[in-house]
């Protein structure tokens, strides 16, 4: 039988013996690695079907009027499933912002690359927590809002300044900025 | 190995069978006749009870699972009607919620009797790995289960647990968008989780019959921790210990029915009453108290990947705590010293339990990281050194002679009279 061939100690007619590798060696190789990409291929669509599908994907757009949005407070839009903050800055939040030292921060990143250019005021984030994704309170006046002023989550005790940048652990991230830009001055669209 | 088999029922209709299918001279041999220790106490009892306890699992759970809806728009409401308008809903949801906390309670003692009695050595090793396999199976399996009702809890709790693997390097993101199916935890997640809830059970019995097949090629160790050496040591598993097992089993289902009929809510929180909403985080995230222990450790670090790896790193000691434990003697009864550590893993596994019930703040902090330093030092540093430096007690000649008191017993062994079995 073929296989007593394959496991006596001198297989593969035509070689010397101890000659190493044989034909047959080889045939394994090949037939094995080809069955891998083959078991590969099939199992691909199956993990990849596991990714968001198209429907999820089209890039949905959301615009956001800011009139209503007092001094002080943000709200919050849901975009793509996610929660959006845009907060409102007080002159005082926006200078705290803007005069830290950037040694000073977990994530270094300047207060001015957070904003668009002269729209200071407003600050528009993800507002899901970089720890474990939970959401910051801080939009409302009277929520806690950590001791940086900016956001504090709930969840295990992170806090964002009035940047969204992260200022006490265990969240290691600043919150992240979504892709948004001024329609004009009341208005702005995210996505 | 071809052939029929020579079945010694006497019924005609199993010899039948049974000569073109031995299973049931298998049963007979695997739990009838089946040689076992005759010193087993009652914490023996609690693999028996796993198993009914899988089985409960998986007959409320089909039955949930016919009017249950996956679908982020109708779960929530559709487990309200399961416990408002189904015939006996409230009966079969409540003995699968509260059936998966005695599930939790059944198998941590399980885990803690092999703990205290060595179970887990030489030749165990691959007996208790199928364990620490079908612990994480229960976990995940779970995990998903209380995602279902798409409560607050459900939701956030999913938020937080999948966001652990964000915490990968490079591909973490990418990984989570994944699990998710999307960018937030949403229908897509709610959907599969339901498919993996019905799937993973089904696995969890595949590993149980590993566990079992291994369990009697090596044999049960026994609160002596001493090898079976002659056929005096043992007695048949039936009657004698299917009839010890029903008294466990009486007790587990009248703890069962306590908490479902008298406190059904006693390990739910209040917040999973209210429907999911992606837009408001509860303040304050509890897990099941099961998974409260693994919780605390991962807060006590303050560094998100250094956390989630302490944290898989707390089972992952499990898995290779065989060759952790270098003291050849496996009883604790015998370990003076291992005897007193291993109440004090018991405490600091409590003390997880807590903090991770409390806000990380205070003097929680201070405990959650004593305790996780002890636990991770009680199997990294003690175990291997403390199996040098022990001086163990005496081990009795056999389990038979303590139990039968046949003949005089050296030194140590008569400190500690045997309850019989
Ligand atoms: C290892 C065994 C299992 C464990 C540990 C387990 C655990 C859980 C948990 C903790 C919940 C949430 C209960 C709640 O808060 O409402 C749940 C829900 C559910 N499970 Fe399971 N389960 C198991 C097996 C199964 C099986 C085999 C099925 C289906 C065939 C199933 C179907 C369901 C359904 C439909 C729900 C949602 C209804 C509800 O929330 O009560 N489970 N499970
Ligand atoms: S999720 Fe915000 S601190 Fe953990």
């Amino acid at each position: 039988m073929a296989d007593t061939a394959a496991h006596s100690p001198h297989p593969g007619a035509g070689h010397g013996p101890g000659d190493g590798a044989t034909k047959r060696d080889f045939l394994k190789m090949v037939a094995g690695a080809g069955a891998l990409v083959g078991a590969g291929a099939i199992a691909w669509p199956l993990i990849d079907s596991m990714n968001p599908s198209q429907d999820v994907l089209a890039l949905s757009s959301v615009e956001v009027n800011l009139a209503p949005i007092p001094e002080g407070s943000g709200i919050t839009v849901l975009w793509q499933g996610k929660p959006i903050f845009v907060r409102h800055r007080t002159a005082a939040e926006i200078k705290a912002a803007e005069d830290v030292k950037l040694g000073d921060l977990i994530e270094p990143q300047s207060d001015a690359d957070r904003v668009k250019a002269g729209h200071a005021q407003w600050i528009v984030l993800i507002g899901i927590c970089t720890h474990l994704g939970c959401i910051p309170l801080g939009n409302k006046p009277t929520d806690p809002r950590g001791e940086w002023g900016g956001w504090f989550c709930p969840c295990h005790g992170s806090q964002y300044d009035t940047s969204g940048r992260v200022r006490h652990g265990p969240a290691p991230l600043n919150l992240y900025l979504p892709p948004y830009a001024f329609e004009n001055d009341t208005k702005i669209k995210i996505g | 190995m071809v052939g029929l088999h020579k079945s010694e029922f006497k019924n005609p209709v199993i010899n039948w069978i049974d000569t073109r299918m031995p299973v049931f001279t298998m049963m007979q041999k695997e739990y009838g006749s089946f040689p076992t220790p005759r010193n087993f106490n009652y914490f023996w009892n609690f693999g028996a009870l796993a198993m009914v306890n899988l089985v409960l699992m998986i007959a409320t759970g089909v039955f949930l699972a016919m009017n249950y809806a996956p679908n982020s728009m109708l779960a929530f409401d559709s487990v309200e009607r399961i416990m408002r308008d189904v015939n006996w809903g409230w009966l079969i949801r409540y003995a699968h919620m509260n059936g998966a906390s005695m599930f939790f309670i059944v198998v941590y003692v399980h885990l803690f009797r092999g703990l205290y009695y060595g179970s887990y050595k030489a030749p165990r090793e691959l007996l208790w790995m199928l364990g620490v396999v079908i612990l994480l199976l229960m976990m995940a399996t779970a995990f998903m289960g209380y995602v279902l009702p798409w409560g607050q809890m459900s939701y956030w709790g999913a938020t937080v647990i999948t966001n652990l693997f964000s915490a990968i390097p490079l591909v973490g993101k990418s990984i989570v968008t994944w699990l998710w199916g999307g960018f937030a935890v949403d229908n897509p997640t709610l959907n599969r989780f339901f498919s993996l809830h019905y799937l993973l059970p089904f696995v969890i019995v595949g590993v149980v019959f590993l566990h079992v097949v291994a369990l009697h090629i090596t044999g049960s160790n026994n609160p002596l921790g001493i090898e079976v050496k002659t056929p005096q040591d043992t007695i048949p598993f039936h009657p004698y210990y299917t009839i010890k097992d029903s008294v466990g089993i009486c007790v587990f289902f009248i703890v069962l029915a306590a908490l479902v009929f008298f406190a059904p809510n006693f390990f739910a929180s209040p917040d999973n009453y209210i429907q999911a909403n992606p837009l408001q985080t509860p303040a304050e995230i509890v897990p099941e108290w099961y998974f409260l222990p693994f919780y605390a450790i991962l807060r006590s670090v303050p560094n998100k990947l250094g956390g989630v790896m302490m944290m898989f790193g707390s089972i992952a000691v499990l898995f290779v705590l065989p060759w952790l434990d270098t003291s050849p003697v496996r009883s604790a009864r015998f370990r003076p010293i291992y005897r007193q550590l291993f109440w004090l893993l018991v405490i600091s596994v409590f003390a997880l339990g807590a903090v991770g019930a409390h806000r990380p703040q205070g003097i929680w902090v201070v405990i959650g990281r004593l305790a996780t330093l002890y636990y991770f030092l009680h199997f990294l540093v003690i175990l291997p050194v403390l199996g040098k430096l022990e001086r163990p007690l005496p081990l009795p000649e056999s389990i038979s002679r303590p139990v039968l008191g046949g003949g005089k017993m050296p030194g140590g062994a008569t400190a500690k009279p045997m309850e019989k079995a």
